[in-house]
């Protein structure tokens, strides 16, 4: 699946770090680092995670 | 054909809710009904970046999921009555619809001061449309705005009001702090002072008696006799639950809409209630039922409850503990952020400093029986940060209460 963050929205909030730590996560700087193709497995995750993003900057592209 | 889920409401828990059932195994047909004329938006924005205008308007819009390609939208109506017995709700065109299944998803209104004096110039948050028109009124060179409630909402239009270079703002609250009720004393006084130094001025411990004004308001009358004047007034006083249309079915209304730890509503397996009209047990604390006005309770209640409504419908058992979200709230204010956690409001007897000093970046921790139920940092990022390093330890406590 292909995940694209619109980082000029994200704030940092890291509530999709909480809902999918294997695709999101803080660099060592505090800013948002993520996995661009994660594997089909991890769709449930990455949905929530999309949902809980305040700024809803996460979209699933495929 | 498979009967119809009628969700009440198409904000963001009656979209989460269409959503949810979707993922739950519902393949029936599903009708959201909302008064609003707009398709599914995120409010946050609308007393901060849509207000300043660094967001416009449309950037907004939730981006609905595919299997939600299919429902029906019924917008610019009204839900005005149910009856729950017969399984059919009203619209305000007079129609009836049928259902197999009820979302109550109708959210609430912003609470209105009921003081004599004149109505235009006087301002809430909730809506697009009120955004809209408060931006309008803010912008407007040298204006004097009053914000009346020291809450979420009222911290972040005075606030924000300062960002768009108002003359005056003053905000107004018949408590001694801002935001006390959420945040406690330690970080509702560390909060006043920021305010203060970012150029709000508070006129607390007062409540408003009337508005000065003939066609429009220009004043606001204090109870200690003071008069502010005002070319904009915000009321940020609370909400009320837009839950009249569910009167006469014996449902508990006295505060939102009462539901069991399923956030079924009434005892009726065919009835759920999602978002913040929603008075619901949490599992994790003291299995008192409260509404909660956070962003991410939509999103929790819908789940939980589609899970269990799809259940009932298809015949299944969900297989669902009770509902137990652990809370989360932010709120932007000037150039800093809260971040929570938890429950603090349950624990602001005892408040302890876990990180940094009420002067700067600060993480407080909030106890009850001793025990951290909530932290809500104030701050810089790397407050919030701090914060998040004890959400783990949050999640893992069993209930307060066995």
């Amino acid at each position: 699946m292909k995940v694209v963050v619109d980082m000029n929205q994200c704030q940092d909030h890291g509530q999709c770090v909480f809902a999918a730590p294997d695709v999101f996560r803080f660099d060592d700087d505090g800013h948002l680092a993520y996995v661009p193709d994660p594997d089909e497995s991890l769709r449930e995750q990455v949905e929530e995670a999309a949902d809980v993003c305040p700024l809803q900057a996460i979209r699933i592209e495929a | 054909m498979s009967a119809t889920v009628v969700v009440a409401g198409a904000s963001l828990a009656g979209l989460r809710a269409a959503e949810q059932l979707r993922a739950a195994g519902w393949e029936g047909p599903i009708t959201l009904v909302g008064d609003e004329p707009h398709m599914p938006y995120n409010r946050p924005p609308l007393s901060k970046e849509v207000l300043v205008g660094k967001a416009p308007f449309e950037s907004l819009a939730f981006r609905p999921r595919a299997g939600v390609a299919d429902v029906s939208w019924r917008l610019g109506t009204q839900v005005v009555a149910a009856d729950l017995e017969r399984r059919v709700v009203r619209l305000d065109s007079g129609e009836t619809l049928p259902y197999g299944g009820l979302v109550v998803a109708t959210g609430m209104r912003p609470r209105r001061l009921r003081c004599p004096g004149p109505l235009t110039g006087r301002h809430t948050v909730r809506t697009l449309d009120d955004a809209r028109g408060l931006r309008a009124a803010l912008t407007r060179p040298g204006a004097r705005v009053v914000v009346v409630g020291a809450g979420f909402i009222g911290c972040e239009v005075a606030a924000t009001a300062v960002a768009l270079g108002a003359a005056e703002v003053t905000v107004v609250d018949p408590l001694p702090l801002p935001m006390v009720g959420p945040l406690g004393e330690l970080l509702a006084t560390s909060l006043l002072k920021r305010h203060e130094q970012r150029g709000v001025r508070f006129a607390l411990g007062a409540g408003v008696t009337a508005f000065e004004g003939g066609d429009r308001v220009t004043g606001v009358v204090l109870s200690d006799g003071r008069v502010l004047p005002a070319d904009v007034v915000v009321e940020s006083v609370g909400s009320v639950a837009n839950t009249e249309w569910l009167d006469g079915n014996g449902l508990d209304l006295t505060d939102g809409v009462l539901t069991d730890a399923h956030l079924r509503a009434g005892g009726r397996p065919d009835v759920v209630a999602v978002g913040d009209v929603a008075r619901f047990p949490n599992a994790r604390y003291d299995r008192v039922p409260r509404r909660v006005e956070h962003w991410s309770i939509p999103t929790d209640t819908a789940k939980h409850a589609a899970r269990v409504l799809a259940a009932h419908l298809t015949g299944g058992d969900a297989g669902l503990g009770p509902f137990a979200p652990l809370p989360t709230f932010w709120s932007d204010q000037h150039d800093f952020r809260l971040q929570s956690f938890g429950a603090p409001a349950l624990g602001r007897d005892d408040v302890r400093v876990l990180d940094g000093d009420p002067d700067g970046d600060v993480l407080a921790g909030y106890h009850a029986d001793g025990r951290l139920v909530g932290v809500v940092a104030l701050g810089g990022p790397a407050a919030a940060t701090a914060a998040a390093r004890y959400r783990a330890q949050l999640l893992q406590q069993p209930a307060l209460t066995a």
